[in-house]
């Protein structure tokens, strides 16, 4: 028996060895991915695999930003903003079409931001709308947007996925037939498995592109992730999950391993709108009982940058407020103490990322050191967006805040799930989003930091690194995240 | 006296050593077991750390000793109630016969239809995930299997003389279950229990494995696997002790569950003499 068996695993390795991966095909890559989102529509859906999977590649916006985090044309090949900041008029790309057939004119520029700013727009991100006053199609390839206000983020923003030009024929299938105008079409999704995207031959930029099919593959399992790459199944895993793991693949000379800074600001959430978080002598309790550098050390291995605030460390307007709380779990105890909530029981419900789940694991014996005693809900991404998400049902959460130029989520009022209250802050905000002079703003922005952390709205742990591993041989990839998306259209398998 | 067969020597061996890891655990471990020190992480093997430190510098041999107690409390709740539920309904359709024993049994293959682990991750859909969740879907996974045992034995009781002769004194159908039949299946059933309880820890594992069963801090054999997979490289040790600990209490009461039944089937002992 054993005999047997010895000799049909020989014959499968050396069947193994005759047959070359599919992977290795020139022209198709694939590509692993830690989170599978439950839409296909940036339009109507924040989770940040969308945007990493399909703006750029499958959807295009009027404006992009390139991987330096500067804006660039895109569907819109020129603009001119006139001398008050008031009036963008922006020149689009000829002879566009979108993937099912149907032309992109300025007529589909207008529905899009129209709908995205209605009344019952689903939009996951309507400030970015909100400056606009009007918007008008001037012929078919010229579109004019008057604001209400300046806004220095506002070709920035239009540059996002929940900005994507959409069709009007295609919107309402969109989450589950994504219909864009991008160098890649969508092929087909096998939820729980997969994502196929392929190239785009109408495309304008189509004779620079080297991938003639994309393969997303959905694996959140750490060690499954990894015996994927091990096995050369995937050509590419750019969120990497297990930070345990890069070692390995470090010494590994079929590997390359690059890890860059992203955008997203992992905080553990507290319910400002919920008791006890109501208080802020509990947020700030909640705030000494962190460690992070035990957090760090513990959770990600030490790849990861701590953060005293809402702000990237890598951005212009950075400070470092780490030393306001310092760790001090006798200093928290008091403050919950004087609150009137220690021994309080919470629960905290924890999206299905592994940086979440185990910082998570981290933070709730460090509470437990300050006197609160904590539940763990290990939930799904689903029921997470649901419940803790749109529902606001929870105490403490822990998520990373990927988007650019977040630190407006604080004047998104209660109906935001940080259920977080503060006229002063929007009035800052209303003045960051409005200010034009570049230094000024930065230095408001510093303030907004300070503001923020002076408030403890959330403990602030890190920021999420990205630890890109990629076979060698894969080039044009990203080499830093200004914003969370992958395009694809320089990357080539060699 | 006859001699014991080994497997039932061996088998009552290596739960006694599960069963007194899980109870002493209850008034000592040799570390709190949830105590971090991450600066102490993948500590090897010492006289402080007997089985060294995991990924977050907690005490190895704390947290097999707790995870084995988290998990005969599982296996046990579970099982138990499993037991009396399913034994009761196959004592009543054993008594009770005709249309409602065929009932209660096309009920039961029903429940056999549903795999423990799809049960489970349904339950953990509802509700969220607990351990009170992982011992629901186990018990009630359970239910079915003792009822068949229970109704099968009890069909056999029924037949035989002494429970004629209750018949005839007037005794009603369920004082002959409480009072002749279930005394007389107890064999049956306590070897059977044996057999799920080597079924439920095996399927707590693989619940808290999965992130369905025992919530950190908590710990618990299939979770500690679960954090040990992406450590294989790192700190093998970590994914071998609760393994081999798995190992050893499902075969520990797979083997005391045949053992058991051994000494107590008749037809069994008359085949091997």
């Amino acid at each position: 028996m054993i005999s047997i068996t010895a000799r049909a695993l020989l014959t499968a390795a050396a069947v193994a060895a005759l047959v070359p991966a599919v992977a290795d095909a020139q022209g198709r890559i694939a590509i692993g991915m830690q989170q599978e989102p439950t839409s296909l529509d940036p339009t109507s859906d924040a989770t940040a695999a969308i945007n990493v999977m399909l703006t750029q590649n499958v959807y295009e916006g009027l404006t992009t930003v390139d991987q330096s985090g500067a804006v660039q044309p895109q569907l819109a090949r020129s603009w001119e903003i006139s001398e008050d900041g008031l009036t963008y008029r922006f020149h689009l790309h000829e002879g566009v079409t979108f993937h099912d057939g149907t032309p992109m004119t300025a007529a589909d520029v207008v529905f899009s931001f129209d709908r995205a700013r209605a009344e019952d727009s689903t939009s996951p991100r309507r400030a970015t709308f909100q400056p606009i006053e009007s918007i008008a199609a001037l012929d078919d390839h010229t579109v004019e947007i008057v604001l209400s206000r300046p806004d220095a983020f506002f070709l920035f923003d239009l540059a996002q996925g929940p900005a994507v030009i959409v069709g009007e024929a295609s919107v309402e299938t969109n989450a589950q037939r994504p219909v864009g105008t991008g160098a890649f079409r969508f092929d087909s999704w096998t939820r729980g498995d997969r994502l196929r995207l392929v190239k785009n031959a109408d495309h304008r930029n189509a004779d620079a592109v080297a991938l003639d099919a994309v393969e997303f593959r959905f694996i959140a399992e750490p060690a499954a992730a990894s015996a994927a790459l091990l096995a050369e199944e995937l050509d590419a895993f750019p969120g990497f999950p297990a930070p345990e793991l890069v070692p390995q693949f470090e010494a590994d000379p079929r590997f390359d391993v690059r890890i860059s800074s992203t955008e997203g600001e992992v905080i553990l959430a507290m319910n400002n709108a919920k008791e006890p978080f109501t208080d802020i002598r509990v947020r700030r309790a909640v705030s000494h009982a962190l460690n992070r550098g035990e957090i760090i050390d513990g959770a990600m291995y030490g790849y990861a940058i701590p953060i005293g605030s809402f702000y990237p460390p890598h951005g212009p307007a950075h400070v470092d407020l780490t030393d306001r709380y310092p760790h001090d779990p006798d200093q928290a105890r008091a403050l919950l103490e004087e609150a009137g909530v220690a021994g309080a029981s919470l629960t905290m419900r924890l999206p299905p990322f592994p940086y979440a789940q185990r910082s998570g694991e981290i933070i709730q014996a460090q509470l437990g050191a300050a006197g609160l005693d904590v539940r763990i809900e290990s939930v799904e991404w689903g029921f997470w967006l649901e419940e803790v998400f749109r529902n606001k049902n929870y105490d403490f959460t822990i998520i990373a805040h990927t988007s650019p130029n977040d630190l407006g989520n604080f004047a998104r009022g209660p109906d935001y799930f940080y259920g977080y209250e503060d006229e002063e802050f929007v009035a800052l905000w209303d003045a960051i989003r409005t200010e034009t002079d570049d230094e000024t703003r930065l230095e408001m922005l510093r303030q907004g930091q300070r503001h923020i952390t002076e408030q403890a709205v959330h403990g602030f742990l890190f920021q999420l690194p990205a630890i890109g591993i990629f076979r060698t041989g894969v080039e044009g990839f990203w080499e830093s995240q200004p914003v969370l998306q992958l395009p694809l259209t320089e990357v080539s398998v060699n | 006296m006859r001699r014991l067969p080994v497997n039932l020597i061996l088998g009552a061996t290596l739960v006694a050593l599960v069963a007194g890891m899980a109870l002493v655990s209850l008034v000592w471990t040799p570390h709190p077991h949830a105590l971090m020190n991450i600066g102490a992480r993948f500590a090897p093997a010492s006289d402080v750390h007997w089985l060294g430190t995991d990924q977050l510098g907690r005490d190895v041999v704390s947290q097999l000793m707790v995870g084995a107690r988290n998990s005969m409390a599982v296996a046990f709740i579970a099982v138990l109630i499993g037991a009396s539920l399913g034994v009761t309904l196959g004592l009543l359709a054993s008594a009770l016969g005709g249309w409602i024993e065929d009932f209660v049994m096309r009920i039961a293959d029903i429940g056999f239809a549903f795999p423990t682990l799809l049960f489970a991750i349904m339950l953990t859909a509802v509700f969220g995930p607990s351990l009170n969740i992982a011992i629901a879907a186990i018990a009630f996974i359970n239910i079915p299997v003792f009822a068949r045992v229970a109704r099968a034995s009890a069909n056999q009781i029924w037949t035989r003389d002494f429970v004629m002769a209750a018949r005839a004194a007037g005794q009603s159908r369920f004082a002959i279950s409480r009072d002749h039949i279930l005394p007389n299946i107890a064999a049956p059933v306590i070897v059977q229990m044996t057999i799920e309880f080597a079924v439920a820890i095996l399927a707590e594992a693989a619940l808290s494995y999965l992130g369905l069963g025992a919530q950190p801090p908590s710990p618990s054999w299939g979770r500690m696997l679960s954090e040990a997979q992406t450590l294989m490289y790192l700190a093998p040790q970590l994914a071998i002790y609760p393994g081999l600990c798995i190992v050893v209490a499902v075969l520990g009461f797979s083997l005391l569950g045949d053992g058991l039944r051994d000494v107590t089937d008749p037809r069994l002992v008359r085949n091997r003499a």
